[in-house]
This record gives C-alpha cells, structure tokens and sequence, in this order.
C-alpha cells in the first residue's frame, strides 16, 4: 500500500496488515498538468510549484527591503541588511577575503533560496523538501561550477587548472598517481559531491520524518503496545522536526560555505 | 562452486551500516578536536568553527551517499 493514501485507508497494528514503509515513491508524486511547448514537455508537479513559491518570496522580500533604503534603516530593510551582513561577514570576509565583497550578493541570494526551498519540507501544507529532487542540487550546483570555472581561468589563466594538477613541491614521479586524482577532484569530484550532499540530506531527512508520522499512524490501536508506540512515534517526529529544521539551516550555510571557498580559490592560487 | 557465506535480506541497512562507520568515527575526531581548538584558543573561533563546519560537510557526505544509494540504484 502507498504511503500517500494511506491516510484513508484503516491500515493499523492489529487488522491485518504489514507497516507500509515509506520508500523512494514519496518524492514522485503525481504531477498536476502537463504543459507541451514547442515539442517539450513542461511537467507541473508540487516541486515546480514550490520552488516557484521560494523564488517569488525571496525575491519580493529583497526587493522590498532595498528597493528605496534609507540612512536610518527601517524595520524591513533593518532584517534584509542583517540578511547581507549575516552572508559577507560569515561566509565572505571570512572564506574568500575583503575582494570577496562583490560575491555577496550571489551568495546571499544562493542562501536564503536554498533555505527556503529546504524550509518547505517542514511547513505545513507543503512539506515537500524541494532539494529532495535531485535536479533543482544540479542545476545550483551548475551555476556555481560554471562561476568558478570562468572566475579561475580570467583571474589565474591556464595556471588554475596547471597548479591544481601538478602541486609544487612534489617529487616529479607522483604526478603520475597526484594528476589525474586531483583534475578528478577539480572537475568531477567537486561539483558531484556538492550537489549530492545537499540532495541526500534533504532525502533522508523527510524519509525519516515520514518514517515516523506513517509508523504513528500504524501503531495507532486500542492496545497497550500500539498506544506506547504509537505516541513515541510521534514524540519523535515532533522532535525529528525540530532537528531537521537545524539541518536545513545548516545545509544551506554548507552549500553557501563551500561555494565561497571554491570562488575563493579561483580569485587567488591556493599557497 | 560451493557458497561459503551469503547475505540476504535488507542489503541496503547493512549497506549504510557498514558506509556509516568510517564517517562516523571521522565527525568525532573533527568535532573533537575542533572543540579542543577552540578551548586553547577562543579568540580563534570564528575560523575554528568555520573549518570544523567545512570538515564535518565533506565527510558527512559519505555516510550521506551511503543512505541514499540503495534508494536510487536497489533492486
């Protein structure tokens, strides 16, 4: 039986039926519609709808913050300046350096979007974490591999791929076992791993809240055991949500973390 | 040729079991020793804990992988 319909269903301890562990299906739901433009298909499903959601909302509140900003901030513009400052003093003085300031605006955007979008796994109504979709990591992911390619050939020239490849101060002969893993590091490892980390993440954090709050649903029984359990069940999910919530946080400095220290090491060669 | 041991069942927990084990003991020695670092030298915390924070995201991710992979490649 699915998770998503189980809601309807009496499916509980003692009538008969196995615990219907959630699995991968939770994160492909049926689309709403499917648009054809120009030959391609264009599907509307929750995700799309979300993002599109996280991306109007940032963008409004930004817009209203600094779109007439005074000397004296005012309420508003007092939280987006807290925003910016948050990202250029925790992530860009500290990572790539004071030439790092005009990255802020990037990083900041690339921030709170990507906390926004990890956000609505946990607020009602939506709870679907959208970067549990592994295309929306990717394309992230993309435009930050992008940036710091072209960033590190304009700044560094052919020396930004020539010094990661072959490190000073290393006998000649490990350049044969040092080159291909480090170039592997540079152009595959790098930009992969960024973008599972922050899918997995988000993956295993609804998997296991969903886990939970299906298997309070369950042990939902007029019985000692399914009444002990079925409670427990759903103390941890209010706790799991809870810590989630930090994950999401955290995922996102990380993801923003990482993106300034690659543009970091594109401005200036690593000593 | 004769079968001297087999796995069966749930490959996947066994999976993110054993994947989960060499991350595991890597997030405690970077936490640990990050908040040692910062005990001898609070002043220094800010780039203390951004480095811990670094640390902890490249080698959560491994045990992170591990979760996932029986999800997109089981079966």
């Amino acid at each position: 039986m699915s998770v998503v319909n189980l809601a309807t269903e009496s499916c509980h301890l003692n009538s008969g039926c196995g615990f219907p562990a959630p699995s991968a299906d939770i994160f492909f739901l049926e689309p709403y519609a499917t648009l054809s433009i120009g030959g391609m298909d264009f599907t509307i499903s929750k995700a799309v709808i979300l993002v599109t959601i996280v991306a109007l909302v940032v963008t409004a509140f930004f817009m209203a913050a600094f779109r007439a900003p005074k000397l004296v901030p005012g309420k508003l513009q007092s939280l987006g300046e807290q925003a910016y400052l948050f990202v250029r003093d925790q992530i860009g003085r500290e990572v790539i350096g004071k030439d790092g300031d005009r990255f802020v605006p990037f990083l900041t955007t690339l921030f709170f979007f990507v906390w926004m979008s990890n956000l609505m796994g946990v607020i009602p109504g939506a709870q679907f974490p959208v970067m549990s979709n592994l295309a929306f990591p990717v394309s992230l992911t993309l435009i930050v591999f992008i940036t710091y390619l072209v960033l590190g050939f304009k700044h560094q020239g052919v020396h930004f791929v020539l010094d990661a490849a072959f490190p000073p101060g290393v006998p000649k002969l490990m350049y044969i076992l040092l080159t291909p893993l480090e170039l592997l590091q540079l152009f595959v490892t790098r930009p992969v791993t960024q973008a599972i980390r922050l899918f997995a993440n988000m993956f295993a954090g609804h998997l296991l809240i969903t886990t939970f709050t299906v298997g309070a649903w369950y042990l939902l029984s007029p019985s000692l055991i399914g009444a002990l359990g079925s409670a427990t069940s759903f103390l941890v999910t209010v706790v799991l949500t809870g810590f989630e919530m930090f994950i999401q946080g955290l995922q996102a400095f990380i993801f923003t973390l990482l993106t300034a220290v690659y543009i970091g090491g594109s401005l200036h060669a690593e000593h | 040729m004769s079968l001297l041991a087999e796995v069966t069942g749930s490959l996947g927990s066994i999976g993110y079991g054993l994947a989960a084990i060499g991350p595991g003991i890597g997030i405690g020695i970077i936490f640990g020793n990050g908040v040692q670092a910062i005990a001898r030298q609070p002043e220094a915390y800010g780039v203390i804990r951004q480095n811990m924070i670094l640390g902890f995201a490249l080698t959560e991710a491994l045990a992170l992988i591990g979760f996932v992979v029986p999800f997109v490649f089981g079966k």
